[in-house]
């Protein structure tokens, strides 16, 4: 039976075992069933790419949530070349138009409580949203990644102290670090990437560490242990490229966390700070004129962050069911 | 069973310690003299923080601070003083916690009402219209922030329907949840909504798993009828993990509570940390994020003794 949630089978010990949930049940593929592909050094033959790719281009879903991606990646950063709207100075954008104006009258979307148009607004608070979402999930995964497969290789005491740390980590509730980390650093884009990815790399960490420990008893790897490969050539070459499935799906679905837990600052009146803004701080802002029946302050940025989130969703789970069926030799 | 409740409450107690020290680490990464910043204000002059960190004794060896801090919040349960609220963070808390205890509690009790018996029927109709549109519903309402669900509930049941009061009444304590139940059901629904959605999800995989194994096999072809299948050995089966469930996302609905009490303007723990953060109280945010995680902590202890209690193989066995 194909298991499209990919549950492990007993996580209370979740140190112990290989197998974590992603809070709020997003849980990527459990290490056990992924099989690395014979062969030692993992050069990705053509073959198998194409069939990963093939797969996943035959999800209906995975294709929505590319278009959907893409779509935004245009509308955010190309944009802003075809429509011209000025978003960085509130006093020249009230000159030129109204306050909470709704659509309509040259702004198609309407103008905030600043008289920004939200149209151009929306491009310009997307490109906050997607770099900061984007790279963040990068960061999280690369120092995750690293440290679960350092701890899982050499394992023993040195593992279980890592891994206990992760536990403290991941008890902490997401939003209260978040806040404390943000109320002694105080805020700037580049540093609420770093914050983000500081409380987002523990779970693969944990993930590729289950990996790890199932994979370097793996004849290949003890073949070029044997052959005097070093340890770095051991984890760099064979043990993350074959871990390279729960990676990719870990990192998709990381960018919509980032981006949920970018507008959850942004609504806390911690997020980007002006004149920058991201989809969250919109939505905020115009949550609090909810009782004034501004609705096109509220729909657009809250739909633009719901579609978003969906299709890195749906492509994590695309791929995830990509990398299984590559894995069960379909 | 008894060697497993002593290992996982001595597991617990190590990640306290851990947590306790990296909240001690968190003012010592911050740029220099934050603590004093914060209780002093902007203004600060040099020979104020000065003063100040030597009081405190932030001036020490960074030893002596750790065993400090530890002695002081360990053995004295002392969170330090908060100059913006003009009163200890301790004596804040102890009137924020038991409401937010109360919302999390209540919400993901009702979370577990409704996202169980809808996984089920996602896995009795799988792959019909009511999987499909559950399971679209459950990305939607996970990719929505919790504030716009928030907003849009009070202004469609709240203002426009009027059937729900708009917030929660301010002095509340931990049972004023249950004595006013219509002011907090805006409030639960918000909180209860990712929470269903992730439940639900790994309730339908849950079950599919257990529909899978060879036990249930077995009871088919001894000829049980397939919902005494369904209730009788899957259900059974899958019922159990969801308890682990409970335990591990725990940490996912305390912060989800933290945007829900903003939203409500409710009184708890959540509200109290977003207040002081805006207001630069760095004291007051630490104490609050140390105590939210060690009821974090203590409710997932919960719900592993009570996942022992339910399965079996941990009550009987030795492990």
């Amino acid at each position: 039976m194909s298991d499209p949630e990919g549950v492990g089978s007993d996580p209370v010990f979740a140190t112990d075992t290989p197998t974590t949930a992603i809070p709020l049940g997003f849980e990527a593929a459990s290490p056990k069933e992924m099989t690395p592909p014979a062969g030692g050094e993992s050069q990705d033959t053509g073959g198998m790419v194409h069939q990963i790719l093939r797969v996943f281009v035959e999800n209906k879903l995975a294709v929505i949530g590319v278009v959907i991606v893409a779509f935004f990646l245009v509308f955010c950063f190309l944009g802003p070349l075809v429509y011209h709207t000025n978003q960085t100075n509130a006093q020249l954008a009230l000159q030129n138009s109204t306050q909470n104006s709704p659509p309509g009258h040259g702004h198609p979307l309407g103008t905030d409580d600043s008289g920004f148009d939200i149209l151009g607004r929306l491009m310009f608070a997307g490109q906050i949203s997607l770099i900061v979402g984007i790279t963040s999930a990068l960061v999280a995964t690369v120092v995750g990644v690293t440290y679960g497969a350092i701890s899982g290789f050499f394992g023993g005491g040195f593992d279980a102290l890592l891994m206990r740390i992760v536990d403290i980590g991941l008890s902490i509730p997401v939003l209260f670090l978040l806040i404390a980390l943000v109320t002694i650093f105080h805020t700037s884009t580049a540093l609420l990437i770093i914050v983000i990815a500081v409380v987002s790399w523990l779970v693969p960490a944990r993930l590729i560490r289950g990996e790890t420990l199932s994979l370097r008893t793996r004849e290949y790897v003890q073949a070029v242990r044997v052959m005097g490969g070093t340890r770095t050539r051991i984890i760099g070459r064979h043990i993350v490229p074959n871990s390279i499935g729960t990676i990719v799906v870990f990192a998709t679905f990381q960018v919509a966390d980032s981006i949920l837990l970018l507008a959850a600052l942004g609504f806390i009146g911690l997020g980007v700070p002006a004149p920058q803004t991201d989809w969250g701080s919109m939505l905020s802002n115009g949550v609090n004129y909810a009782t004034d029946g501004y609705w096109w302050q509220i729909y657009p940025a809250g739909l633009c962050i719901i579609l978003v989130v969906i299709a890195f969703n749906f492509i994590g789970d695309s791929l995830r069911d990509a990398f299984e069926v590559r894995l069960q030799r379909r | 069973m008894t060697r497993f409740l002593i290992r996982r409450l001595g597991q617990a107690i190590i990640v306290i310690l851990g947590v306790i020290l990296i909240v001690f680490l968190l003012t010592k990464l911050g740029p220099p003299n934050a603590l004093a910043r914060s209780a002093i204000g902007p203004r600060a002059t040099p020979a104020e923080i000065a003063h100040f960190n030597q009081v405190n004794g932030l001036n020490l060896p960074i030893w002596d601070q750790v065993y400090r801090y530890v002695e002081r919040v360990v053995v004295h349960l002392n969170l330090g003083y908060s100059y913006q609220l003009g009163q200890g963070v301790r004596e804040v808390i102890a009137q924020r916690l038991p409401r937010t205890v109360s919302l999390v509690l209540v919400s993901t009790t009702v979370a577990l009402i409704v996202a169980i018996p809808l996984g089920i029927l996602q896995v009795v109709r799988r792959n019909k219209p009511v999987d499909y549109v559950a399971t679209g519903l459950s990305f939607f309402f996970y990719a929505m922030p919790s504030f716009l669900l928030g907003t849009l509930l009070i202004l469609y049941f709240a203002l426009d329907l009027k059937w729900f009061p708009v917030a929660p009444p301010y002095n509340s304590s931990f049972w004023t949840i249950f004595a006013d139940p219509r002011a907090f059901v805006l409030p639960v629904i918000t909180l209860a909504a990712i929470t269903v959605a992730a439940f639900s999800r790994y309730m339908r995989s849950s079950m599919m798993d257990a529909m899978a194994e060879d036990y249930v096999r077995t009871a088919r072809a001894k000829g049980a009828s397939s919902k005494r299948v369904l209730y009788g050995h899957a259900l059974r089966n899958a019922l159990i993990p969801i308890i682990t469930l409970v335990g591990l996302t725990l940490p996912a609905i305390v912060s989800g509570a933290l945007i829900t009490e903003t939203v409500f303007n409710y009184p708890g723990m959540g509200l109290l940390t977003v207040n002081a953060a805006t207001n630069h109280d760095v004291n007051t945010v630490l104490g609050t994020t140390l105590v939210v995680t060690i009821a974090t902590i203590i409710g997932s202890l919960l719900a592993d003794i009570l996942y022992a209690v339910a399965d079996p193989r941990i009550r009987l066995g030795s492990a």
